[in-house]
């Protein structure tokens, strides 16, 4: 069993309360995941052109100063870091592949849990509330997020194991099931180059998005091709800079509920993580059909 | 002359201010024939559970999981939709839906009433095993699985695989049926069939289902035959 929530607006003047409203959503489904939880926010903060790196530090007093000096020094821009917890947000021009060869050069025991445009991750072990105030969600403001409450069934306790996956610019996964066949699917995807971070069976349905959204499909495609490739339960929140997507597998035996309103379209395992939200009386409220995909588009982000 | 009856106090119980244990444990307390309104609900799961008494419960608004599970004698009714398994293994008693039910309602119940005015959806009245559980609007996929006894109305349509694996539960059907599941077959509606249907179509207030032109959907008993065991000795 695990929890997901997301929250996409269409209303921007929601904006800035997006992390107050997300917080009970999470907590509301703390039950059904209580070792470890992770939001992805999607901030439209960063300057013209940067990208937003999340990364993982070993130990929360990590001197984040000091990697940002080595790190500006070995990739010849300039860098601004905003540390959370054992997290921090680095802000910089650099492409994904020569800041990662130059962050494995200079701090290998940093991870990185997503990056983009707008995207941020954080992820923990722990209670989910707690996860929630360590990294300042209450007072986050985004255009759309999602969490995670995880039980684990199919790999270790970890914060890498953790969910959202954001494994490639701007996506972030989250997943409530158990892939079976993800050790065929891996190898066929390091087989095409991929390179994976843990052994946990929704990394590889994230990286099998991953792929699709490569050759310039949308999500609507990439979650037909889950919906083709993975075997197993599932039911799946995805989202981009510029869409959010849910599916769910042919039995859908993990449940999802959506709501939307004129102001914004909210999704969780269970009703009683929407019930809370402004206007949620009025809202159409409906659970998506086994194998059918829903995606909502953000204009302009 | 005699004196009116007197109009049974309601006892409210607000969700915002007592835990479902609090609800259930007050819910116990009642004396027969009690009336409860059960306030903000809010998606709350395992409302109105476990109770043995004919009591008549509101639940006001929308609720969760398990609403009215394991009863045996109360009339529960909910101003709302609900999720997973409502009146689970229920006895005795009518459990009233007005909006829609997620996944697996009146699964295994064994005797009393469902009844979901909206729509139900996949696994609806999985195992039956001699309830009634009749669905205003349509059912989803899987409905019926493995269903031993009692009776399902969908005055919608049906999704796939309707009536897998069925023993001696019939369905009935106003509308499309997607597919049927193993062992499931399409009957003649006999006389006493549509005198059923009139009788639960009534019970239901459902108008908008004609009981002469429903489609009676039973076991064609090829998986399950119990003259396999007839020589056998354990």
């Amino acid at each position: 069993m695990c929890g997901i929530v997301g929250l996409h607006l269409k209303n921007s003047q929601l904006a800035p309360r997006l992390g107050e409203l997300l917080v009970p959503m999470v907590d509301a489904l703390a039950v059904r995941g209580p070792d470890s939880a992770g939001y992805a926010l999607y901030v439209a903060d960063a300057p013209s052109g940067a990208f937003k790196y999340s990364l993982r530090a070993p130990h929360a007093e990590y001197e984040w100063k000091g990697l940002g000096r080595l790190l500006e020094t070995r990739i010849n821009s300039s860098i601004e870091i905003r540390p959370k917890a054992n997290d921090a947000v680095l802000v910089t021009l650099t492409d994904e592949a020569p800041f990662r060869a130059a962050l494995t050069e200079e701090a290998p025991d940093v991870k990185i849990f997503g990056w983009g445009r707008t995207l941020e991750v954080y992820k923990d072990v722990g209670h989910p509330l707690e996860i929630c105030d360590r990294y300042g969600l209450p007072a986050a403001a985004a255009y759309q997020g999602l969490g995670h409450t995880r039980m684990a069934t199919e790999s270790a306790v970890t914060t890498e194991h953790s969910h959202p996956f954001g494994v490639a610019e701007d996506l972030a996964v989250v997943h409530n099931g158990s892939f079976s066949n993800h050790a065929t699917i891996r190898r066929e995807l390091i087989d095409r180059g991929h390179h994976f971070d843990t052994d946990n069976d929704t990394e590889v349905g994230a990286r099998l998005i991953a792929d699709t959204l490569s050759t310039g499909a949308d999500l609507e495609v990439a979650l037909k091709t889950i919906v083709a490739r993975m075997d197993g339960f599932f039911t799946l929140l995805v989202a981009t800079r510029t869409q959010f997507a849910v599916v769910r597998d042919a039995f859908a035996c993990k449940p999802l509920v959506v709501a939307e309103t004129e102001d914004f379209v909210a999704v969780g395992s269970e009703y009683c993580a929407l019930a809370d939200l402004p206007g949620i009386e009025g809202a159409r409220v409906f659970e998506p059909m086994p194998e059918e995909v829903h995606t909502w588009t953000t204009e302009g982000a | 002359m005699t004196a009116p009856a007197p109009t049974p106090a309601v006892t409210e119980l607000d969700c915002t201010r007592l835990s479902i244990s609090e609800i259930n444990r007050a819910l116990g307390a009642l004396p027969d024939g009690a009336h409860a309104r059960i306030t903000n609900p809010r998606g709350k799961h395992n409302l109105a559970v476990g109770l043995t008494r004919p009591l008549e419960i509101t639940i006001e608004g929308n609720a969760g999981y398990y609403i009215a599970g394991l009863c045996d004698g109360p009339n529960v009714t909910v101003e709302g939709f609900v999720g997973w398994s409502v009146a689970e293994n229920l006895m005795s008693g009518t459990v009233r839906v007005r909006g829609n039910a997620s996944e697996s309602a009146g699964a295994s119940s064994h005797g009393g009433m469902v009844i979901i005015e909206g729509d139900a959806s996949s696994r609806t009245g999985i195992s039956l095993k001699g309830g009634t559980v009749c669905v205003g609007g349509s059912v989803g996929h899987m409905s019926g699985f493995m269903a031993q006894a009692g009776v399902i109305l969908v005055g919608g349509d049906a999704g796939e695989a309707l009536g897998d694996s069925l023993y001696e539960t019939v369905i009935y059907v106003a509308g499309h049926i997607k597919s049927l599941g193993s062992d499931a077959r399409e009957e003649d509606l006999t006389e006493t069939d549509v005198a059923q249907v009139k009788d639960l179509v009534e019970i239901c207030g459902f108008d908008h289902v004609d009981p002469a032109n429903v489609r009676r959907v039973a076991s064609a008993k090829q998986l399950y035959n119990f003259s396999a065991l007839k020589d056998q000795k354990y």
